[in-house]
Formats: C-alpha cells, structure tokens, sequence
C-alpha cells in the first residue's frame, strides 16, 4: 500500500495529537492522585472532641490561667506539636470563658498578666482586656473563644481548628 | 604507560564516544565582552553560594529527622554532638545568607546596568522568580529548626496567608497541613525545602543560564549605545566578533576568585559565628515565644508591625503582589533605550529609596521598639527617689499594672509608648489621670482595673517625674 504525501500528512497529524493525548491521560493518571493527596488538609473533616483541662473546682473565680489540650486529629509522630494550648477564665460568676493563645493581628502567642488584668502579645503590642476584647494595638478583633463546658465536674474544651482571623 | 598517559588516553576515549569537549568546549570558550570587570561576579557568586546550600543541604539531611516529634532533638544532636555537624549548620545558615545578599546585589547591579533590556528580558523575568524561589527557601528553611520560632512562625505565615480573599483559609490550612500545627506541618515543609522547591529552582536556573548564554551577557553601558531592538543583535554579535574574549579563563577567573571568597567567608563565620542557636522546643503551649524571622525578612516584620491599623489586608496581599508585578513587568515596559546610569536619574534614585527603605526597616525591626518589654524589672529606689509613700506606691504600680512594659523611665521599660521620664513637664495631673483611666489610641483603658486611690498613687509617681530644678 503506497501512501499519497496527503494521506501521510494526515496520518503524521493524527500521531502527533494522539501521542500529546496520551501524554495527557499519563500525566493526570500520576498527578490527580498527587495533587488529591497533597490537597487532602483541604477535604478531610476533623472531628472536635471536648478535650478535659482539669476539675472546675481547682479553678477560683476571677482568675485566667493557661491550660493545655490534646489536638482533635494528632498523629502518633506529632509529639509535643499536638498540644494546643488557651486562656481559661473563671469570672467571678463561676462562668467559664477559654480564649485561643493567638493574636488575631498574626497570630502569636498572647501573654496574660495578672495585676493588669491584660492580655499582651509580644510580636507587634497588641492588648486585650481580660474579656478579650481588643484593647490597644493592631489586632483587628477580640481573641477567638473556644467552646468550653462543665461535664461531671471537669472543665472540657472543645477543640478547634488554629483561628485564622 | 605512565599514570599521566593512561589518564589522557581514558579521557580521549571518553570524549570520543561523549564529545564532551566538543560540547562543553565552545560554551566555556564563547566569546564576551571585554573589560566587564568586577561588576559581573555576583550572579556566578549567588550559584556558588547555592551549591554551598546543596552540599551542606544533603549532609545535614541524613541525619536531620523531618518528624514534628523529634525533629527539635535532631537538631540540637547535630549542633551539639555530630562531628562537624556545628560547622555545617553553620555553613548552610550563611550560605543561605549570602544567597540572600548576593541575589540582591546581584539583582540591584542587573537594575543598575539595565541589563534586563532586549533581548535579555525574560533573563530578569526567571531572575524575578528565582528570588521569590530564594525567599521561599530560607523561610521554609528557617522553620525546619523546629524550635519554637519555627512553630509560631509557621502559625504567623498561616494568619498572613489567610488574609487572601476568598482561598485564604484554605491556604492556611495547606500551610499547617491541617486545622492546627502538627505532625502533618513538618514534614510537608520538609518536602518544600529539600524536594519541591530546589526542583523548581533547578528548572529555572537552567532556563536562566541557557538564556544567558543565548543572549551573551551585557556589555558595559555606554551613553552612545542605547538599545535598538531593531539592530542591538548584529550590533552585539559584532561587537564579539571584533573585540570578545573567550569567557574562560578570560572573565571566569573573577568568578572564580569572588566565589571562593564567598565560600570563604562562609565557611569563616560558621566557624566562629556558629548557626542560629535553637530556641525553646517546639511546644505550642509555651506561651513566652517571640517568633521572629531571620535577619533577611526582619524588615519586613518591621513593615508587619507599623501599618495604620485598618491598611493591613490590603498590604499583606497587595504588596508582594504589586511588588512581584512591578519587578515582572519591567523590562517588557522599558525594554530599549539608555543604559548608561547617567541617563537614568530615577533608576538611581529608586535604588537608593529603596536600599535606604529596607535599611531603615531593618533596623527599626532589629530593635522592634514596638514590642512590649516583657522583661522590664520592678523600678529601684535610686530611679523612684522618693520617700512619700504614695510616690512610692504608684511606682510599684507602674510596673505591676503593666505601665512598665510599654513605658520606660530613666531607661527602664519598654519603648512602644512614650518616655514618661519627664512627663511630669508636659502633662497636667488631671490629664495624665483621663489619659490612664481613658486610654488612647494605643493604651488600654485601666479604669476597670485600677482603684482610686491606686489611680491617685499612680498620677502622684508620675507627677514626680520633671527635669530637677
């Protein structure tokens, strides 16, 4: 069978697109599961779960005090990266209120000091009252309050993703 | 058969099957233009600094561990323990710092010579991607010390990144790996820094030097010689033809000695300088951190730190994106004409606007006299000097109520509000009594938390507070 210069033009074009489809098709058979695993933070749900920070009664009313949790989804290699840690208050109430440790300005640690009954970041100087609301400072909005309850005397935290404010 | 003589009959044999120096040969030999001098040396300088990054790179990879759980023990074991392993952290901290430096100057000389005019435009583009690549390493870099300025520096970037419209939660969350920093934020790092971005900076220095060879490098600008797209080729070719000089060793031997210079003064400042220390673990529920970046982004920290409140959104997204357009953009806006500096008035001044900018951030960010003074002790009896007993009461308020930590007397305190040293000659009692239970702009209102007669004590300290007389 002899080819006219037409008929093998066309055939050489044919080839041409095949083989760039083809290419196509591997190259998405290799990526999707790469670009689907490495986008899995995006898609995966996280359970909460309400994560006990000691007995109500060892907390006195009026008084802010750090307590530490244990991440919703820790891996096994995660070590200490999977402690969070917040602000627990006790008004004069009895009422818990947990505040995030972040600074919503960028997120940094937020101290607490005691007699000025403040929250300070160190990063950039933002301030909060001990209610959490913005006091002086870049901070855009209060500290972000996670859930937090009573339970057969414990206090509980519900954990939370890091706020990004 | 002497040793030399087998050696040059396997490398004949060698370069026979290869053509190695058919190949190598004409590009080690290609002509360039002459008396380029000094000023050519940094771009060849940065590459060494890089092949620094890689060896010391892989060397610290096989014993650093990328688990968020250990990779802090890791790293105080090879600073501490491994032999040499000092010296080599060392080195990969400045040569990642002369990587920095170097691609800056590198890029501010290109600005300078407009060498970024036709046809070497897309040699500045994949330069403008190389240094937000260099960017990129040292801050993913810096985070793999997990210590605890790795954590919260992690969480910072994820606070920047989700000021993004509309994707920047997700993009937060693809920081950390996930909702919160944990064992999935590590290792995804880790993969940044020694896979993903070292590949794409392979690829784009690889385009970048094809392209400088393509285009030769430019020669000296001179006020008679402004660009023509039209004719520069057949001119430069010409040029070369007439007057080059073949690049080794004529030009390469400045490459060569400015770069072991480079190395030098690297392998020098780790081993007296030594790497960055690591700080607390990696423990986010230490809360005395102080996150900070490395001294090449510190000014931009400073930027961080200082915006009207309210800009904030727009500057975070919007300025290295106007920044990064700005620097891609500009030698396909101005791609011919002048070269020569004398010409270019405004090439010059920005430079020096710019150079002195960053400058003046840098320093403001290294002293960060905006940050509360969380170390300020309570004020002596020889700074209070005073034996009323309310004077005396008030002083240890300011320090206790937190007066301290943003304002300092006689050199104590922070520098975020103003010195109160004095303040006794420009403020009234009862305007520094509104101003304390009020607040401002930048105070806090201490009127919930201070008493009376607390109020009284602390107008009364502070009242004492003059210039003598």
């Amino acid at each position: 069978m002899s080819d006219t210069p037409e008929s093998s033009e066309e055939r050489r074009k044919f080839l041409a697109r095949l083989s760039i489809g083809l290419g196509c098709v591997g190259a998405a058979l290799i990526g999707v599961p790469v670009a689907g695993f490495l986008l899995a933070p995006l898609v995966e749900g996280v359970s909460r779960k309400w994560r006990g920070v000691g007995a109500a009664s060892q907390f006195q009313n009026g008084q802010t005090v750090e307590v530490k949790f244990e991440d919703a989804s820790s891996v096994a290699w995660a070590g200490v990266t999977a402690q969070t840690g917040a602000w627990l208050r006790r008004e004069p109430s009895g009422e818990f209120t947990a505040f995030a440790v972040n600074c919503t300005h960028l997120g940094c640690p937020v101290r607490w000091l005691e007699q000025a009954e403040l929250f300070m970041c160190p990063c950039h100087g933002g301030v909060y009252y001990k209610d959490g609301t913005v006091a002086a400072g870049p901070p855009p909005r209060p500290l972000v309050k996670y859930p937090v309850r009573v339970q057969d005397g414990e206090v509980q935290i519900l954990t939370s993703p890091t706020p990004i404010t | 058969m002497t040793p030399m003589q087998f050696l040059r009959k396997a490398w004949e044999w060698f370069d026979a099957r290869t053509d190695t120096s058919k190949v190598l040969g004409p590009i080690m030999k290609h002509p360039v233009p002459p008396r380029t001098g000094w000023m050519y040396v940094f771009g060849s300088a940065t590459l060494f600094a890089f092949l620094i990054q890689i060896f010391t790179g892989i060397a610290l990879a096989t014993a650093y561990v990328s688990g968020a759980g250990q990779a802090y023990e890791s790293l105080r074991w090879i600073t501490d323990q491994a032999f040499l392993g000092r010296l080599l952290r060392g080195m990969h901290y400045f040569g990642a710092s002369a990587m920095v430096l170097l691609v800056g100057i590198h890029m501010i000389r290109t600005f300078l010579t407009a060498s970024y005019k036709f046809p070497r435009e897309l040699n500045w583009v994949v330069g403008v991607i190389l240094l937000g690549l260099t960017i990129l390493m040292g801050f993913t870099g810096q985070l793999l010390r997990w210590d605890q300025n790795g954590v919260w520096s992690t969480i910072v970037a994820a606070e920047q990144a989700g000021r993004v419209p509309l994707i920047g939660p997700w993009l937060a969350r693809l920081l950390m790996g996930g909702q919160t920093v944990g064992g999935a934020t590590l290792s995804r790092f880790f993969a940044y820094h020694v896979f993903f971005v070292p590949a794409v900076i392979f690829a784009m220095l690889g385009l970048h030097l094809a392209l400088v060879l393509r285009h030769g490098i430019s020669e000296k600008p001179r006020v008679a010689n402004p660009v023509d797209p039209k004719t520069y080729r057949a001119w430069y070719e010409g040029m070369l033809r007439r007057e080059g000089v073949p690049f080794w060793p004529d030009a390469a031997w400045r490459d060569v000695v400015f770069g072991l210079l480079v190395v030098a003064c690297v392998v020098f400042l780790a081993w007296r300088v030594g790497p960055p220390q690591p700080t607390k673990p990696p423990d986010p529920t230490i809360i005395q951190a102080y996150p900070r970046p490395d001294w090449y982004l510190l000014w931009y920290f400073a930027v961080l730190a200082q915006l009207p409140h309210g800009t904030e959104n727009y500057v975070i997204v919007g300025a290295p994106l106007v920044a990064g357009i700005c620097l891609l953009i500009l030698p396909l806006v101005f791609n011919k004409g002048q070269r020569a500096l004398s010409r270019r008035p405004w090439a010059a001044a920005s430079i020096v606007i710019i150079v002195m900018s960053v400058g003046v951030l840098w320093y403001q960010g290294e002293h960060s006299n905006w940050s509360p003074d969380f170390d300020a002790r309570p004020l002596q009896a020889a700074i209070v000097q005073s034996n009323n007993p309310q004077v005396q009461q008030g002083a240890e308020l300011f320090h206790a109520k937190g007066c301290e930590y943003c304002h300092s007397i006689a050199g104590n305190g922070g520098h975020r509000g103003p010195d109160l040293s004095t303040v006794a000659d420009r403020l009234t009692d009862r305007q520094m009594t509104l101003r304390i239970l009020n607040g401002g702009y930048n105070m806090p209102a201490f009127a919930s938390s201070l008493l009376p007669d607390e109020v009284s004590a602390l107008v009364a300290f502070l009242s004492s507070r003059k210039i003598a007389p």
